[in-house]
């Protein structure tokens, strides 16, 4: 199982929501689309039509960016990151 | 039973909540509410007295948020709320109505209209307007390519109006199934080969007439306009106001002849109140003639602009009004515009302003 690790500033949209989560899944894509099923609403918070990662949201797998088509590893390390933007 | 008045403030950085007895005196003011989102409207559902805000976030998109408990604790969902993959994604939810058969309604950036029958848990595209044959033609105002203004009618569950901006007025007679342009008669003065198209003109705002459903009032980009026959055709009634321009327009809760507006200089002049001196303007007789009220607001030095949702009026007698500016000062009337005091000038960007009187 890959661990994801997610932002305050998202895990606070959904009340008692841990910021550390073991998800299966081969890609991000997967990744996302098992979170979801854990934590409803979680994938339209940070996938938007296309379906492409939001354009502020960035995810890196063991420290390298990615996309929802990167490959994930069994035991990959995936960060979701709001992007440095806004005012 | 006593009553209180409750202002519902939506800012570029979360909503607020304003409570009050009823001599609307002194408020207390609770906020940021939803995680700090960009909030552009909020209403309250009849019967739940649940409270609905339209939001987006930079980073987390489109929702809307719902709460149960007076804002004490807030859910949000965006289920639903999409064009497909296959098309632009949303950007975010500009405003939301209900209507008289218990649903919800939410429009959105870029433009169209969505259905909740679930208290905003789900969403539904009205795909009848987007799939509008004009819908090619329509191009964004400053603000974006926004559904902003939704008026159901309040008895006929078939009938709804909208207003898109740069789009101009559409209203649906079959329940959001077809879709009629709404625009005759007002003016688009920045097309200058047609002043008054079928679509393009920039509506800004637009409300019914108290117990009068064929009566609405419409501030416009160019203007402000009154229409007697259920938006078919639109009369000016810009004559004795300062400005053609503006965002914000409420209808009396109970004389259909009276309303309120703010006007503002225009855009290439700064938009905001007209010679820096703060005023609310209003009619008692239905657009023929306007009263400038400013009895309490800065008559010099005050460059103010209020937008399309940020003014509005509660229910009691005399009617209370207030209005947000982008500069975050609320400002209110509790004698239905005569005189006005500020409530606080240190909030957010105010884009969003609603007022109910509730029952303790």
């Amino acid at each position: 199982m890959a661990t994801v690790l997610l932002p305050s500033s998202l895990v606070a949209l959904f009340p008692g929501v841990g910021k550390r989560h073991q998800i299966e899944g081969d890609t991000v894509a997967a990744v996302l689309v098992e979170l979801d099923r854990s934590v409803p609403g979680m994938r339209d918070r940070l996938v938007e039509a296309g379906p492409r990662l939001r354009p502020h949201i960035n995810v890196f797998v063991d420290g390298q960016p990615a996309n929802l088509a990167t490959t994930v590893a069994p035991s990959a390390v995936i960060h979701v990151l709001p992007a440095v933007s806004g005012g | 039973m006593t009553k209180r008045v409750r202002l519902l403030v939506g800012t570029r950085k979360g909503a607020f909540i304003l409570d009050s007895d009823v001599s609307r005196r002194d408020w207390s003011i609770s906020g940021p509410l939803c995680e700090g989102w960009p909030v552009h409207d909020l209403i309250v559902e009849p019967g739940s007295g649940a409270i609905l805000a339209a939001a987006g976030n930079p980073w987390y998109g489109p929702a809307v948020w719902r709460s149960d408990d007076g804002g004490g604790s807030w859910s949000h969902s965006s289920s639903g709320l999409t064009y497909g993959d296959e098309a632009e994604p949303l950007k975010t939810v500009w405003s939301l109505a209900t209507t008289p058969d218990g649903a919800l309604l939410a429009g959105v950036e870029p433009a169209g209209l969505f259905r909740s029958d679930d208290g905003g848990g789900t969403w539904r595209h009205i795909e009848g307007l987007t799939n509008h044959p004009t819908r090619p033609t329509w191009g964004p105002g400053a603000g974006g390519l926004i559904l902003h203004t939704i008026v159901p009618h309040p008895s006929d569950t078939n009938r709804t109006w909208i207003g898109i901006s740069a789009v101009g007025v559409f209203e649906t007679r079959d329940g959001g199934v077809s879709w009629e342009p709404r625009n005759v008669g007002v003016r688009a003065e920045f097309n200058p080969e047609n002043r008054f198209p079928v679509t393009g003109q920039c509506v800004h705002k637009f409300a019914m007439a108290a117990g009068q459903p064929e009566t609405l009032y419409q501030r416009n980009h160019c203007g402000v306009y009154r229409s007697d026959d259920g938006s078919e055709t639109w009369q000016e009634i810009s004559d004795g106001l300062p400005t053609d321009f503006g965002f914000s327009l409420v209808a009396h809760p109970r004389d259909p002849d009276t309303c309120w507006l703010i006007p503002l200089s225009v855009p290439e002049q700064g938009r905001y109140m007209p010679d820096a001196h703060a005023a609310v303007w209003r009619t008692h007789d239905r657009g023929a003639s306007w009263i400038r009220s400013d009895d309490g607001l800065p008559t010099r030095d005050a460059y103010l602009s209020v937008l399309r949702e940020a003014m509005a009026r509660d229910t009691l007698d005399p009617v209370g009004i207030t209005f947000g500016t982008g500069t975050g000062q609320l400002w209110h009337s509790s004698d239905e515009g005569v005189s006005w005091r500020m409530i606080t000038d240190t909030l957010p960007e105010i884009w969003a302003v609603e007022a109910v009187v509730l029952d303790d």
